[in-house]
This record gives structure tokens, C-alpha cells and sequence, in this order.
């Protein structure tokens, strides 16, 4: 009975303990153990090799800057006054057709109206993506407010929220004088206190207080 | 030979002749023939063991109470192989560009011969397919299905039903109209709203911070081959599952105490 094996033993982890023809001495990897962890090896290292470059190219615009600096011409100085608001059309996406454009509502800074922070932006330039989902609003002259179409956001005169669900006023451009032309830049995001966010946050994220760090500035802004 | 049905054998030699007459040439066609039809079957299932699975899978029984309501999980297969037929026609005119894809599917609907029909199959049968799948769901649910041993496969129909909605989601962008466009845009923002991951996620199904060419190609692929091929694969493990779990009984079935005797002897 002495010689019977024990199953209840645990098995020696060298492989000349368990009697295994042409082990060597110190040898704890048994041949069918090599094999099979060679085998899985090479099978994970040829996936990995074309399912994480397909992986990555599949990723890159996450991490890539998708909105070089560009100043676009929308009128000349002339075109635009303090009291209201102007529409023009702008590209945001280049080479799509009309998917590709949208329109900015545009007038001139108003000191002592808008924020002080904002002066060295001499032109306002607000958004139509709505700041809850992204829907066009438009301006309504009577009311001299901001409309959303979809869900009811209302904003005022200077972009913030008056009323609806959008948490955070419209976004911005900024603007710059070249030569009597008024040129728009880049977007940008405010919190309620017209603080800028120079990375634009998508609609529907918060900016106030410690929302800001749950909705962090994304490499590709 | 018993195999062969009597009008295909030979003809049986006359009894009055004294040798067997040689068999004529439509004789011997007449045995090649029955031999070949046997044959395909036999040839195929000698070499792939199919029948035994097959027999499995398709007789195997179920229970007392088996009713129409059993039928809502084939029927939303059904739905999805109409979705994949009528879509894999539809990619043959549909052109996924921001600046051609409006018309590409304008010229579906109304030049091309039955177009507006294959399409029309596509789009309203999605709708079939989502509410088929709820049905289905729900007769898991009220019936008690789900129970011990088949919690795995209520799993996978969980997984198939976010695979549902995400080729819903992924599908209404396609036509690039008004509406398609802006409701992708809310939709891509509702996810963007999750914290921390949210505006990534976001990026990644955009393609980038703004709704460009990318987004319509990306989502054209997730919704013609990524999506459909998780969908077909976690089918077949849905349907493996059910052959190798069996159907439950409608809850209102009592077990009869005589027959579970008889099957105890």
C-alpha cells in the first residue's frame, strides 16, 4: 500500500522527483509544460501584433489634435455693432460640404456689459452647439435670447443659462482684427462666470467648481 | 438498395426468361442516379458527423406548454437576417461620404428598381427587430427562463440587446439627412456627458473632437461589420445554449406527480 501514489500529496515541483525520463537536475518546466506555454506564447505575441497597431489606429483621433489654429475672415469691422448680434457661416470642419459648417453669432464687445476678463477679445463670438446636446440654437431678436430647438434650453444675451437643461453657458470663439477684417478662431468653453477653458469641453459637461476636473480639457481639442 | 424507392431500383429480371437479361442503360442511369442521391447526404455526413448534432438541435423535445410565445426569440433571428440580407444590398449603392452619402441614399429610394422597398425592409425592419427583441426579453422574463441553468444565456441576450441599439445607433446616421445628423449629435453628447470617460468615449466615436468624414465611415464600419459580426457569433453561442439547456416550461405548468413516478422507474 506504502508505494501506492498519494493523490491527495502534492506532486514535487522538480521534474526529477516525478520520475520524468531525461529530466534534469533543478528542472521544475516538464516538456508538455514548454511546449504548451511556447505554443500560447507565440499565439499572443502574433495577435498582439496586428490587434494593437489595429487597436491604436482605431484610438489615434482620441489622442490626436483635431483642430489646428485657423483664423477665418468673416466681415469686416463695420459689420458689427455692441447691441446685436450678427450671423455669419463658418467652416469647422474642413472638406465635408455643408456638414461642415455652422453659424456664429457675432457683435462687438460691449465694456461694461461683458465680463472685464473677456476685453482682450475684441469681438464676441457665440456658438450655436447648444451646451446641453449640441443641438443649432438661434438667436431670437425679440427676446433677446438664445433658443434651443430640442430640449428648451434658453440662454441670454451674453450666452449664459437662463432656463432649460444646458449646464454651462454657450461656448466662444476667439476673434482678432487683421487689417480692418474681423478673423474667427478657435473654440472655446466658459464656465458660468465667463472663465475661459481654452480646451473646449463637448455639450452636456459641467465646468463649475469640481465638475471641471470630471470633465477634463482632451487631447483632441 | 431497400434505401431507394421501388420506381428507381431495376427492373426486376422476368421470371420466364432463364438468364437475367443485362441491365439496359436507363437501368444502370436509373441505379447511378439513386446511388448519387443517397450519396451527397451520406458523403457530406460520413464526413462531417452532422447528423447526431443535427438530430440533437433540431428534434430535440420540449416541454408540455410549449406555446406561440416561444417563438419571439426565433423571430427576432428572423428580423436579423432580413437586416443582414437587405443591408448587404443596400452597401452595394450606399456610398458612407458626408458629401454623397444623402444622395446616394435619395438615389436607393427613388431611381433604383426596388429600392425603396430593400430599403424600407432595412429601416423598418430594425424597428421590428428592437421591438421583437423586447417581446422576447420579456417572455424570458414573466415566463421565469432566465432561472438556474440558464442565467449564461439571459447574459448574452443582455449583451445582444446593447448590440441592437448600438446598430440602431449607429445606423440612423447613415442616410445624413437633418434628422439622422442631429440626432447622432445629441446621441454622441449623451454619451459624452459620463464623467471622465464620457468626452473620450465620445472622441473615439466621432473620430475626434467634431462631427466630420470620420464619424460616417466609423460608423458605417461598426454598423456593417463590427456590430453584425459580434451579433452572428453571439447568436450561435445564444442558440448552442438553448439546444444544450433545453426550453423551460411555461410557469403555469405544474409537474404531474404520476409522470415524474413513471420516469423515476
Amino acid at each position: 500500500m506504502a508505494d501506492l501514489p498519494d493523490k491527495h500529496k502534492r506532486k514535487s515541483r522538480y521534474t526529477t522527483d516525478r520520475n520524468i525520463p531525461g529530466a534534469f537536475e533543478g528542472e521544475t518546466v516538464t516538456r508538455r509544460g514548454f511546449m504548451t506555454g511556447g505554443a500560447l506564447a507565440a499565439g499572443g505575441i502574433a495577435t498582439a501584433a496586428f490587434g494593437l497597431p489595429a487597436l491604436g489606429f482605431a484610438l489615434g483621433p482620441m489622442f490626436e489634435r483635431s483642430a489646428p489654429e485657423s483664423w477665418q475672415d468673416v466681415g469686416g469691422v463695420e459689420d458689427f455693432n455692441a447691441e446685436t448680434y450678427v450671423p455669419v457661416v463658418m467652416s469647422i470642419v474642413p472638406s465635408i460640404g455643408e456638414a461642415g459648417k455652422t453659424t456664429v453669432y457675432m457683435r462687438k464687445f460691449a465694456p461694461g456689459c461683458d465680463a472685464e476678463r473677456n476685453k482682450d477679445i475684441p469681438y464676441i463670438a457665440i456658438s450655436t452647439r447648444c451646451a446641453h446636446l449640441g443641438c443649432p440654437v438661434r438667436y431670437i431678436q425679440a427676446s433677446q435670447r438664445f433658443v434651443c430647438p430640442c430640449h428648451g434650453g434658453v440662454y441670454d444675451f451674453e450666452g449664459k443659462v437662463d432656463g432649460g437643461p444646458p449646464v454651462r453657458p454657450l461656448d466662444r470663439f476667439y476673434t482678432r482684427v487683421r487689417k480692418g477684417r474681423v478673423e474667427v478662431g478657435n473654440r472655446f468653453s466658459v464656465n458660468s462666470e465667463l472663465e475661459r477653458f481654452p480646451h473646449p469641453r463637448d455639450p452636456s459637461n459641467h465646468l463649475d467648481g469640481l465638475w471641471e476636473y470630471l470633465y477634463p480639457g482632451r487631447p483632441s481639442t | 438498395m431497400s434505401l431507394v424507392p421501388k420506381f428507381m431500383r431495376p427492373a426486376p429480371p422476368r421470371p420466364a426468361e432463364r438468364e437475367a437479361p443485362k441491365p439496359s442503360a436507363l437501368d444502370n442511369a436509373k441505379a447511378q442516379g439513386a446511388e448519387a442521391g443517397i450519396g451527397v447526404v451520406g458523403w457530406l455526413d460520413e464526413r462531417t458527423g452532422a447528423s447526431p448534432f443535427l438530430r440533437g438541435f433540431l428534434y430535440r423535445k420540449v416541454p408540455k406548454g410549449t406555446n406561440w410565445f416561444y417563438t419571439l426569440g426565433s423571430a427576432t433571428m428572423f428580423a436579423f437576417v432580413s437586416q443582414a440580407v437587405t443591408g448587404v444590398f443596400l452597401a452595394m449603392y450606399y456610398e458612407p461620404d458626408p458629401t454623397r452619402a444623402y444622395t446616394s441614399a435619395a438615389h436607393i429610394t427613388n431611381d433604383l428598381f426596388l429600392g425603396e422597398l430593400v430599403r424600407g425592409m432595412h429601416r423598418w425592419g430594425s424597428t421590428v427587430m428592437i421591438v421583437l427583441l423586447f417581446l422576447h426579453m420579456g417572455r424570458t422574463f414573466v415566463f421565469g427562463a432566465y432561472k438556474y441553468p440558464r442565467e449564461l444565456n439571459w447574459v448574452i441576450g443582455v449583451v445582444l440587446l446593447v448590440l441592437t441599439l448600438m446598430m440602431g445607433l449607429t445606423g440612423y446616421l447613415l442616410p445624413f439627412d437633418q434628422r439622422s445628423f442631429w440626432a447622432t449629435v445629441v446621441g454622441v453628447n449623451i454619451n459624452a456627458s459620463g464623467p471622465i470617460m464620457g468626452p473620450y468615449l465620445a472622441d473615439f466615436m466621432r473620430g475626434g473632437a467634431e462631427f466630420g468624414a470620420t464619424t460616417l465611415s466609423r460608423f458605417y464600419a461598426l454598423h456593417m461589420l463590427l456590430v453584425p459580426g459580434l451579433i452572428a457569433a453571439l447568436i450561435g453561442a445564444h442558440l448552442y445554449l438553448v439546444a444544450k439547456l433545453g426550453t423551460s416550461a411555461p410557469p403555469w405548468l405544474k409537474a404531474e406527480k404520476k409522470s415524474l413516478q413513471r420516469e423515476e422507474v
